[in-house]
């Protein structure tokens, strides 16, 4: 009895049923395809720049800007170059995104949780709020608003709130702290404070999993997080003052004033993006079965533990993947700050598109910085996603 | 019998306004703080916008330029094409309603009608003319006229026509409105497309034209094939990252210099190719999420008796896992709807478009809470019944319950 040799097995099978040749090739004709249309564009493309004059390269970086923008943060004027101008705009978008986020995930946690409330006129209202803001588009929202900014009355009439906080057509006045020269070292009783909470509440929670007294060292941590920058506070003197507008004539003094464009751009994101951020804090709530709750209230917990230890913990879990999209949703919305004329970094790159006479090479600058920014945000939140999931065994 | 007398009664559960206003507003006493905090801050808020509206806003802003909010530019001895298209629509709807008799499909052409009769009352009161009012009541009355027809006599009427009629509704309807050279329909350039129009004629064309792509982006993320699976998955990703105005700026600006130089593209072609383009990734989420759902078992059952790849996919997969996503492409083309306003920033004059180039002018210099409230009501009204039909939807096909 002969054993056919294994080779005789592969010939057995023709090339053209074979499952690993027609994979290989399936594979090299959908990547000759899409090479063939992309050479294809590019040839094109490269025709029509040589017809229009137009180069590629980030050459112009390096050359005066020669426009003014109108919000910088850091020092800019028109005889800069246009690396220091897309520099600015990128500046504005993170603060606009970080501020907004930050915002936004307050008053949304706020709205998810009023929807949840027993009160019919406080759940109905943020019901309505949702809907408002889900049902109509961001950016007519946006403009509606920058024209109410812009109705505001003048500074001599403005409207003040408490704060002091003064709205007026210059925009946003607030109050502004003032460092003074010890606010370095008090920081440092403020980081040693958080240091010490730190080092308190694990060594505690390691002991407790022990199984040996934990002798209230949490407890002690919190007290320590507290007591230290006060005691700071006490013996170094008041680390900064609170510098209130005041106002004049015809202007503020002191505080910081934010233009009408900041605040219009700033509040309609926030408002915008809390209402999506409530559905989703109220759908991480309502998933959480209801016998989790009896289940907590039967072994005794109270209702803060039961909140705390049983509800919070799970609802995390369904909360922060959607909450990663609002996030990633709120930094790509702000290109819209170029419909109320907020220096934002698509706006500025559009001025610098039309001022260098280099779309190609500034779309794709831009496109790419805004790639970057997304999957920064969706690492740190992925990360922080992958420490609050069930750890399965 | 003592035991049985000395039972409670049950508790009664409602006790009548006061009740209600006990149970639902001052159940603890932080309750009853938080409703008197929250309707003190209400009414003077409530008082001061319901006067705004009735009293002090300027409506003749919208009523003296209505033709411009709902077709822009388009020559109005030319808008019986319009009229015609949603006669089109009407006819199409009621049928529709008729053959699947679903709650949605109903609901949809009750809305279809109740707004084209809306508009037919809008355009009374802001004169555009007894045959513009004439012929949007026509169409209101038509949806219910086919409706019924077909409810009475045509039961017969086959799903597949019906579909067919669809499909083939959207070509004619663009022929009809862009006019054909040497007929009795002269051209009408999409520069001159405007208003609601063009929003909706964006929104559709974008949704119907990515739908294919986007399952096609679909499938090759879920391919076991590296190269294709890397190729759609970048594509998804690189679009997904980057905003809807960035890329309407590179389809305003870079599509000319991607074609030959002997073909031309308009600015609403260029912008329909960027939504297009952007709408397809998020479809292919969409899309993704239904396959997904689509247990192992229905694929290696299908494997078992003999389907290729391809029949698998066409007859097993995409059937269960396209009716599965029905209800995120409605809140897809809800959300593609709203951000048509973004090409705005490109130049066109879309529902936004119109409104700002309407307080362009100086007679209208003042009005622009008028006018942007007028646009978001106008959105609002579009965006909360067609997701109110999606939810619906949701619950009609079981996604999630089958």
């Amino acid at each position: 009895m002969t054993t056919a040799p294994l080779d005789h097995v592969h010939a057995a099978v023709p090339p053209w049923r074979d499952v690993r040749v027609l994979r290989l090739g399936a594979q090299v004709l959908v990547v000759l395809l899409v090479l063939a249309v992309g050479l294809i564009l590019w040839s094109n493309l490269t025709t029509s720049m040589n017809r229009s004059r137009l180069t590629f390269g980030l050459g112009f970086l390096d050359t005066t800007a020669g426009f003014e923008i109108a919000e910088t943060p850091i020092r800019f004027s028109a005889t800069d170059t246009y690396g220091r101008a897309f520099a600015v705009g990128l500046i504005n978008t993170l603060i606009i995104s970080v501020a907004g986020i930050a915002l936004s995930t307050i008053l949304g946690v706020i709205v998810g949780v009023a929807r949840l409330s027993g009160n019919w006129l406080v759940n109905h209202l943020a019901a309505g709020f949702v809907e408002v803001m889900r049902n109509t588009p961001l950016l007519v929202q946006l403009v509606l608003l920058y024209a109410v900014f812009l109705q505001l009355p003048s500074v001599a009439n403005a409207i003040a709130l408490p704060g002091p906080i003064f709205l007026s057509q210059r925009g946003l006045s607030l109050p502004a702290p003032v460092f003074e020269t010890t606010f370095g070292a008090w920081l440092a009783t403020v980081v040693a404070g958080v240091l010490l909470a730190f080092i308190a509440r694990s060594s505690g929670s390691r002991r407790e999993a022990a199984g040996r007294p934990s002798y209230r060292l949490r407890q002690i941590g919190i007290v320590a997080l507290v007591a230290i920058p006060v005691f700071g506070w006490i013996v170094l003197g008041a680390p900064f003052t609170v510098d209130p507008p005041i106002l004049q004539r015809f202007n503020f003094i002191g505080g910081i004033v934010l233009s009408p464009e900041f605040s219009a751009l700033l509040f309609g994101l926030v408002i915008y993006t809390a209402a999506f951020i409530g559905e989703v804090v109220r759908g991480g709530i309502q998933s959480v079965r209801r016998g989790q709750l009896e289940a907590a209230y039967a072994v005794g917990l109270t209702q803060r533990q039961t909140l705390r230890l049983v509800v919070f913990p799970q609802a995390l879990r369904v909360i922060v993947p959607p909450l990663t999209s609002q996030y990633l949703n709120l930094a790509k919305n702000s290109s819209l700050a170029i419909a109320i004329g907020f220096p934002d970094l698509f706006s500025v790159s559009r001025t610098m598109s039309n001022q260098t006479g280099q779309p190609v090479s500034v779309i794709v600058l831009v496109m790419a910085t805004y790639l970057a920014i997304s999957l920064a945000t969706s690492l740190v939140m992925n990360l922080y996603n992958r420490r609050i999931q069930v750890l399965e065994r | 019998m003592s035991g049985q007398d000395s039972l409670l009664p049950p508790p009664t559960l409602a006790l009548g306004p006061a009740g209600w206003l006990r149970q639902n507003l001052f159940s603890t006493w932080y309750n009853a703080l938080l409703t008197i905090v929250l309707v003190a801050f209400l009414v003077p808020l409530v008082a001061v916008t319901l006067r705004w509206i009735v009293t002090e806003a300027r409506w003749g802003v919208v009523t003296a330029n209505l033709r411009l909010f709902l077709i822009g530019q388009y020559p109005f001895e030319e808008a019986w094409r319009i009229w015609l298209s949603l006669t089109m629509l009407s006819v199409l709807t009621g049928v529709s309603a008729g053959v699947y008799g679903g709650a949605t499909v109903r609901t949809l052409a009750t809305w279809l009608a109740a707004g084209q009769a809306l508009l037919a009352a809008l355009a009374a009161v802001s004169g555009l003319g007894p045959a513009v009012v004439l012929a949007l009541v026509a169409n209101a009355a038509l949806v219910w006229v086919a409706f019924l027809a077909v409810r009475w006599r045509l039961r017969s009427v086959s799903h597949r026509l019906v579909g067919f009629a669809w499909l083939a509704s959207i070509p004619i309807s663009v022929i009809l409105l862009q006019g054909i050279r040497g007929l009795p329909l002269p051209i009408v350039t999409s520069n001159l497309w405007g208003g609601l129009l063009l929003t909706f004629l964006l929104a559709i064309v974008g949704i119907l034209l990515s739908f294919p792509f986007g399952v096609l982006l679909a499938l090759g993320r879920r391919s076991s094939l590296p190269a294709v699976r890397f190729l759609s998955t970048a594509y998804i990703e690189l679009i997904r990252g980057v905003p809807l105005v960035t890329i309407l700026f590179m389809a305003a600006v870079m599509l000319p210099l991607f074609l030959p130089s002997n073909v031309r593209i308009d600015q609403v072609l260029r912008a329909m190719v960027g939504i297009t383009l952007f709408s397809a990734a998020y479809v292919a989420e969409n899309v993704r999420g239904g396959l997904q759902a689509i247990p192992l078992g229905q694929v290696e059952a299908a494997h078992a008796i003999g389907l290729n790849a391809f029949q698998t996919n066409r007859f097993i997969v995409l059937p269960q896992a396209l009716r599965a996503v029905i209800p995120a492409n409605v809140g897809l083309f809800i959300s593609l709807l709203k951000d048509t306003t973004l090409v705005t920033i490109v130049g066109l004059l879309e529902l936004l478009g119109i409104g700002r180039a309407v307080l362009a002018q100086p007679q209208w210099f003042g009005a622009q809470l008028e006018v942007y409230v007028f646009i978001a009501a106008v959105f609002f009204v579009l965006c909360y019944t067609m997701s109110q039909a999606s939810y619906r939807l949701e619950t009609a096909l079981g996604v999630g319950t089958r």
